[in-house]
């Protein structure tokens, strides 16, 4: 299902540290595991996030096995213009799990 | 990890970033743990009183609590056409804030039509086949349990109020018996860890008295949503046994034993347990 949600201040001032919450549903298979019939389940993580602010890359983060199903991640930015936000989770598989959201600043 | 906002044209910069994944609790500290008082009924502790702070602000956190995921899948699904009727769940039961409210805590009832007795999973797929002639979903499938979530949370806050007498009674004795019965190679009973050393430790962990008002719940051992049948399973082969497949008589007859014990625990869905 791979379904982002992200939290972000509709509003903040100039200047002002906004925090952004991002939590998507993935399995986050390490590739380590067997099946019942001691077969490889074979790897497949979201391996890389990304965040844009009006295009330019605010936030960036490499995951690796280790990482824990289901990843929540906090992070703090500076609002700096109204505009918006898009948020990338990029799969083994090549899929892009993409979400957006817009802010206004005063 | 910590940087300086440049100069210049870097006018977008990061200051701090916290990197927090599920397992390691994503407790920000805004919320405060829920009030004690709630999850403890006459001696009854729900399993959320045995939780670090942490995993209780993971649970009390509206955004950062995983299972609802589950939950958001399990709204889709409600309004979403399936079977040959062409219908929803929504088409007969409309806002489920209303016509939900207060079922997951009656589960598991008595049914009269199978003459035994039947829980909220069960319920659904009945539903499924009946109304909307479509086919029932397997156990533990991520729509069943996005589905029970979904529905369970409509009651969040109200107490078990499960029905014993009557037509159910024979089915409580069983389940009671079930609970009380040695099985395994370690020969435990459910009573044995979960009522005489509740709260004591075993290896890392902390025994909680197996209250089962915040299902399906969200383990950190599974990373992901569970039923009731798969915890009764889980904590059967534990002991060595050899579980009941999911949705056995025996499973739904204790369930209705455990969550008479249970009685008066708010529901939790989607709970966090480790």
């Amino acid at each position: 299902m791979s379904q982002p949600r992200i939290r972000v201040p509709r509003r903040a001032k100039k200047g002002e540290v906004i925090e952004i919450k991002t939590l998507i549903s993935h399995p986050m298979e390490t590739g380590h595991r067997r099946d019942t019939q001691g077969a490889l389940i074979p790897r497949q993580i979201i391996h890389t996030f990304t965040c844009t602010y009006n295009g330019e890359e605010v936030f960036r983060a490499d995951w690796h096995p280790a990482v824990a199903a289901n990843p929540y991640l906090t992070f703090y930015t500076v609002a700096t213009e109204s505009g918006r936000l898009r948020f990338a989770w990029i799969d083994d598989d090549g899929t892009v799990y993409a979400t957006e959201a817009d802010i206004t600043v005063v | 990890m910590q940087g300086i906002p440049g100069r210049g044209q870097c006018w977008a910069a990061v200051l701090a970033a916290v990197l927090a994944c599920s397992m390691m609790g994503a407790g920000i500290g805004l919320l405060t743990a829920g009030e004690p008082q709630r999850y403890r009924v006459e001696g009854r502790r729900s399993g959320y009183t045995y939780l670090s702070a942490e995993n209780q602000q993971l649970q009390d956190d509206d955004f950062a609590n995983p299972g609802l995921l589950w939950v958001e899948q399990g709204e889709k699904l409600w309004h979403q056409a399936d079977g040959a009727t062409g219908m929803a769940c929504a088409s007969c039961h409309g806002d489920p804030a209303e016509s939900m409210r207060g079922v997951r805590t009656r589960y598991p009832r008595f049914d009269p039509r199978r003459g035994k007795l039947i829980n909220l999973e069960q319920q659904i797929n009945r539903c499924r086949q009946e109304r909307l002639q479509a086919r029932p979903y397997p156990h533990e499938s991520e729509a069943l349990l996005g589905l029970a979530a979904f529905v369970s949370a409509q009651s969040r806050g109200l107490p078990i109020d499960v029905r014993i007498d009557g037509p159910a009674a024979p089915f409580f004795e069983a389940g009671k018996a079930f609970y009380f019965r040695r099985r395994g190679q370690l020969d435990l009973a459910c009573y044995h860890c979960h009522d005489r050393l509740a709260g004591q430790r075993l290896r890392g962990d902390v025994v909680s008295q197996g209250q089962i008002n915040g299902f399906p719940v969200y383990r950190h051992t599974w990373q992901t949503l569970g039923s009731t049948h798969r915890m009764f399973a889980w904590c059967n082969v534990s002991v060595r046994a050899e579980a009941y497949p999911y949705g056995a008589d025996e499973y739904v007859n204790i369930e209705l034993f455990v969550a008479w014990r249970g009685r008066g625990l708010p529901v939790e869905t989607p709970a966090i347990r480790r």
